[in-house]
């Protein structure tokens, strides 16, 4: 008899019912005839409208599901809520999309509904197991649709690649676990987090290496530099709203994953003793966070540096994706420092204030880049020509001019992408340097704002095309694409102009595991 | 009447914004109504802005109207919507005010194209530069800083001369360079003093300032955050060598967008010297003091050289600029009242004559569609009254006495005659650009409004070789072609030079006032900025080495 209480499946609900819903679509859509794939896509859409609504009313639940390897939080909803974002846009921009590329196939809607509920497990896994079983659903499904577009060499080149480079990105995720395993006994985040805070680890070499190794196999799904080669290539051969959904579904996933393990299992994870006086208040820095601020100013550097010389939409933004994978990081590193007091005796109380708040700031940017990302691409959709050609940036020239709602949508969403104010890509930046400064990692901050200079000079290039630029194209506009990218916008605005939205929605997000 | 004028601040801010909705989404199919909108709003906003200033108690040296509303909260950090003014503030909101109505009313004749995204990107900007001067909050602050950007580069790009879209960027890329460091040092001090309020941030470091104690950690923090908004406000101001990106914008930009860009633009970044660099950090800022005064000085001198060796004319007043507004660094690193005064009334004062200037320009241009100096000649014969206010203009600009110039410069001259840090040699040097700009501004009125009439070129039928050989040629050449003195065609001459429009005229006609009204009766402005200035200067000066020993004894 299974113990109802422990396995929780409500709390799981938003979770479950995607991937449950995905399962069935598969079935439903064998009797739906081919020109009438739309019906598909509209399932699609209800079902993650519902999951949406479960997460949203689910906000500041702290739960556990699953016998504890699941872990349904506040963190969980909110990441929740950005996968599903990205799913919606992607389920309804993309149906003209498709149609118009004659690759109107069914099993893109359930497909597309399996990687969002990988990303959701994976904010909610509680277990290393979980983590990857998910990182598993949400690649899966996502090699096939990078590969959506065949029999283009292309399309067909990018898959290939990702499917090569994702099974062995897996492998390493594989060997961490086992050795992460060794050096704590346990895959639980909640044990190891206990076995870390009362110095029982075996080994604390493996346990770092180990960690180490997972951090590559996440490190790749959020393209994340050294491990980024595949992200241009794969951009760009996929159908392009694949690739406006991937670009922020598996950063979506990955991150939480990541944030989940740093910050529940090993926060407090420091090789040494720590030494403190009675009465001192000291800001420590976790083993693994030095490692994830190079990485993350790695990233920043190269994808903003590289970005500018593409002359591709779909590679710039692909570059683009890398260079914001690296503002995340940030708030990722800003999460390893914490706060140790000791009283009158040396007895020692650890908080960790530091890391709550770059976990909320983390999430707050992701938000702000999933409406903001999508975007940006569902325009080149608009601009893209029926074979997929016509994604150079010379392209998009005068398309102010042609289409002044597209164009406006477009100059939204590189200004979010820049930083500007006014819009989310500010917010988000505002959070993550904030949480960054706040845990001592200046340096780390300061190349973030150059850095965010450098991408200002790629993103303008793109207003300068549009606004000061002539040109002459039609651009594809069908009403549920429009709709699609005016939902972005919106969004877009709404976090940039009420931060009150989002914060108010992270407020219930804590680090880690001490109740 | 208490209770409401906490909205006074709130209602100028927002007018424009106000504005923008009808522009963009009334008036279709009705474009031509779309100006007028865009003028009535500014209007309105300066009706605003003017009652604000006369509700306004100078009396009193701290946040006035103040609005606060709580915006949100993250982790242990709020964020206010907190608008103010002071005596330093005010006027700077009124000159926004005053400015905006002129660039639209020379816009109405001349903007043909794209008039919609125009206007709207007009009042925006307005809006942007008006919550500058009024945020109380280093996070609202930073939002109007970095939104500014983003109509003006807008406005240089699209509507901007033939090399817009380089001037466009390197404008965005050069200003976001130094605000983005000013972003890391916002954090840093809502980190520090866990709050983003200035008035809070202010009364802390004040608080530790009356106990000899310092706000900031030990070791070099206060001066990298000094830095950090101090590059931010010298390349927007812009202080000598961080200037490179004026001249092209400058140029480049529609004559509104010029006007603007000099009119109250650039005054973000003297208004922030005056706000945070010295209100923040009053210790570094004495420490400082001399070198940004050279450096002040070097722009002064640098600037009108410069000045004097260009043949654009839009060229030369862009220069100028720089010329100016190194008095207003000057006076504000003077560190005591005077200075002070004498710096926020030398941004109004610049404001309105370089404002003029460029609309000066702007309707030359719009007339002979070159800006090369040695294309026109004998003006004056032709259009006297557009001549005349234009020497009134030139003149109020080089500081002659009587005019608002002459007031601001002069009030800067002497508070760094008497500044604790600075002193003689300053002064001296300084007033060397007064004369220089005496120089290169005669010397641009004289070639172009006095001397012969120059027919262009092309209203001859002389093609356009001879146009070009004319230098060359020099007086004699001239008489062959143009010396018939006043028999010249005079149907050409109205095709050349059309008369001054209404618009125009009342544009150029209210700047003249403006320059007299402050030139003769500086008083009032003196009166709204002093307690204000008095007590910035105060807290200034409790750092000057020298000083505290004479307090003590």
């Amino acid at each position: 008899m299974i113990d109802q209480a422990a396995l929780n499946l409500g709390a799981a609900l938003p979770a479950t019912l995607l991937a449950f819903g995905a399962a069935i679509l598969f079935v439903l859509d064998i009797s739906i005839p081919q020109e009438r794939k739309a019906r598909t896509a509209w399932l699609a859409a209800v079902g993650v409208v519902v999951s949406l609504v479960i997460s949203l009313l689910q906000i500041n639940q702290q739960e556990t599901a699953f016998f504890g390897a699941f872990r349904a939080d506040s963190f969980t909803s909110v990441a929740n809520i950005a996968a599903l974002i990205t799913a919606l846009v992607g389920v309804i921009g993309a149906k003209d999309y498709l149609e118009r590329a004659k690759i109107q196939r069914g099993e893109y809607y359930p497909l597309l509904l399996m990687t969002a509920a990988g990303a959701m497990f994976m904010a909610a896994a509680n277990d290393l197991v979980i983590v990857l079983i998910a990182l598993e659903l949400l690649s899966i499904p996502l090699y096939v649709m990078v590969g959506f577009r065949r029999p283009e060499p292309r399309s067909e080149e990018g898959a290939m690649k990702y499917f090569l480079l994702g099974a062995f990105s897996s492998g390493f995720m594989v060997y961490g676990i086992a050795l992460v395993y060794g050096a704590a006994g346990s895959t639980n985040f909640t044990e190891i987090f206990e076995r870390v805070r009362f110095g029982e680890l075996l080994s604390p070499a493996l346990m770092l290496i180990g960690i180490g190794l997972i951090f590559v196999s996440l490190g790749f799904k959020v393209a994340a530099v050294p491990f980024h080669l595949w992200t241009p290539d794969v951009y760009q051969g996929a159908p392009t709203p694949v690739t406006a959904y991937m670009s922020v579904a598996a950063k979506v996933g990955g991150f939480a994953a990541l944030l989940r393990l740093l910050t529940v299992a090993i926060p407090t994870f420091v090789v040494g003793d720590l030494v403190i006086e009675p009465n001192q208040t000291l800001i420590v820095h976790a083993a693994w966070q030095d490692l994830v601020a190079v990485i993350a100013a790695l990233t920043m550097l190269l994808g903003n540096f590289v970005a500018i010389v593409q002359k591709d939409l779909k590679r710039m933004l692909a570059y683009s994706s890398i260079a914001h994978a690296g503002y995340i990081l940030m708030a990722v590193a800003a999460a390893g420092s914490f706060t140790v007091v000791a009283n009158d005796f040396g007895d020692t109380t650890v908080t960790l204030t530091i890391a709550q708040e770059a976990l909320q700031g983390a999430l707050i940017y992701l938000l702000a880049y999933a409406f903001t990302n999508v975007g940006a691409f569902a325009v080149v959709m608009c601009v893209e020509r029926e074979d997929g050609s016509g994604t150079e940036i010379n392209n998009i020239a005068g398309l102010g001019q042609i289409n002044p709602l597209l164009g406006g949508a477009m100059t939204v969403f590189m200004l979010s992408l820049v930083g500007i104010p006014l819009t989310g890509g500010f917010v988000g930046k505002w959070f993550v340097f904030l949480s960054s400064v706040n845990a001592g990692l200046t340096l780390l901050a300061l190349i973030g704002v150059l850095t965010s200079v450098v991408s200002a000079f790629y993103y303008l290039r793109i207003i300068v095309k549009m606004w000061f630029e002539t040109g002459d194209f039609a651009p594809f506009a069908p009403r549920m694409l429009l709709l699609a990218i005016g939902f972005c916008v919106g969004g877009t605005v709404i976090v940039g102009v009420l931060p009150p939205v989002v914060t108010n929605l992270v407020q219930y997000v804590t680090a880690a595991a001490l109740r | 009447m208490e209770p409401k004028s906490e909205l006074l601040v709130t209602l100028t801010l927002f007018m424009p914004l106000i504005g923008v909705i009808p522009i963009l989404f009334l008036t279709r199919g009705r474009e031509a109504r779309i100006k007028w909108y865009a003028l009535g709003f500014s209007l309105l906003t300066l009706g605003a802005s003017l009652v604000l200033m006369f509700s306004f108690d100078s009396s009193k040296a701290g946040m006035q109207f103040e609005h606060l509303w709580e915006w949100f909260q993250f982790g242990n950090f709020k964020v206010s919507y907190y608008v103010g003014v002071d005596g330093l503030s005010l006027l700077l909101v009124v000159l926004t005010g005053f400015i905006m109505p002129l660039a639209i009313l020379f816009s109405l004749d001349h903007v043909k194209e794209r008039v919609r995204l125009y206007y709207a990107f007009l009042l925006l900007l307005e809006f942007a530069m008006i919550g500058v001067f009024v945020a109380q909050d280093l996070f609202l602050f930073y939002v109007f800083w970095e939104v500014s950007l983003v109509p003006m580069y807008f406005i240089v790009g699209i509507w901007g001369g033939e090399q817009r879209i380089y001037a466009a960027v390197k404008f965005f890329l050069y200003t976001m360079a130094g605000s983005i460091l000013m972003l890391l040092a916002i954090l840093w001090m809502g980190n520090h003093f866990g709050t983003f309020n200035v008035q809070e941030i202010m009364s802390a470091i004040q608080a530790a300032g009356a106990t000899n104690q310092s706000a900031f950690p030990v070791g070099p923090t206060e001066l990298l955050l000094f830095l950090g908004f101090f590059i931010a406000f010298a390349i927007k101001v812009p202080i000598w060598p961080l200037h490179s990106w004026l001249p092209d914008a400058h140029v480049q930009a529609p004559t509104a967008g010029s006007v603007i860009l000099a009119g109250v633009l650039l005054k973000l970044g003297t208004y922030g010297l005056l706000r945070f660099c010295i209100g923040f950090f009053p210790k570094v800022s004495v420490d400082v003091a001399p070198i940004v005064a050279v450096l002040a000085v070097i722009g002064i001198i640098y600037g009108a050289w410069v000045s004097y060796a260009q043949t654009d004319v839009k060229k030369l007043v862009a220069y100028s600029s720089i010329s100016h507004l190194g008095f207003v660094v000057l006076g504000i690193f003077a560190l005591n009242s005077a200075g002070f005064q004498g710096a926020t009334l030398q941004m109004i004062n610049h404001g309105i004559s370089t404002g003029g200037l460029f609309l000066l320009v702007g309707m030359l241009y719009e007339r002979r569609h070159t800006k090369d100096i040695n294309a026109f000649g004998g003006i004056w014969k032709v259009l006297p009254v557009f001549s005349g206010l234009s020497l009134v203009i030139a003149l109020s600009s080089m500081g002659l006495p009587g005019l608002n110039g002459f007031v601001g410069e002069f009030t800067i001259l002497l508070g760094a005659f008497g500044s604790p840090v600075l002193g003689f040699w300053f002064t001296l040097f300084a007033t060397a650009g007064v004369i220089m700009a005496a120089v290169y501004l005669l010397y641009m009125w004289n070639k172009v409004f006095m001397g012969e009439y120059k027919q262009p070129a092309e209203a001859h039928g002389h093609g356009e070789a001879h146009g070009e050989s004319h230098e060359g040629h020099g007086d004699a050449h001239g008489h062959d072609d143009h010396g018939h003195g006043d028999e010249v065609d005079m149907e050409a001459v109205k095709r050349a030079y059309p008369p001054l429009s209404w618009n125009e005229a009342t544009a150029l006609i209210v700047v003249v006032i403006a320059a007299l009204v402050i030139g003769l009766y500086p008083r009032p402005f003196f009166g709204y900025m002093d307690a204000s200035a008095g007590a910035l200067a105060a807290e200034v000066q409790r750092y000057v080495p020298g000083q505290t020993t004479v307090v003590q004894e």
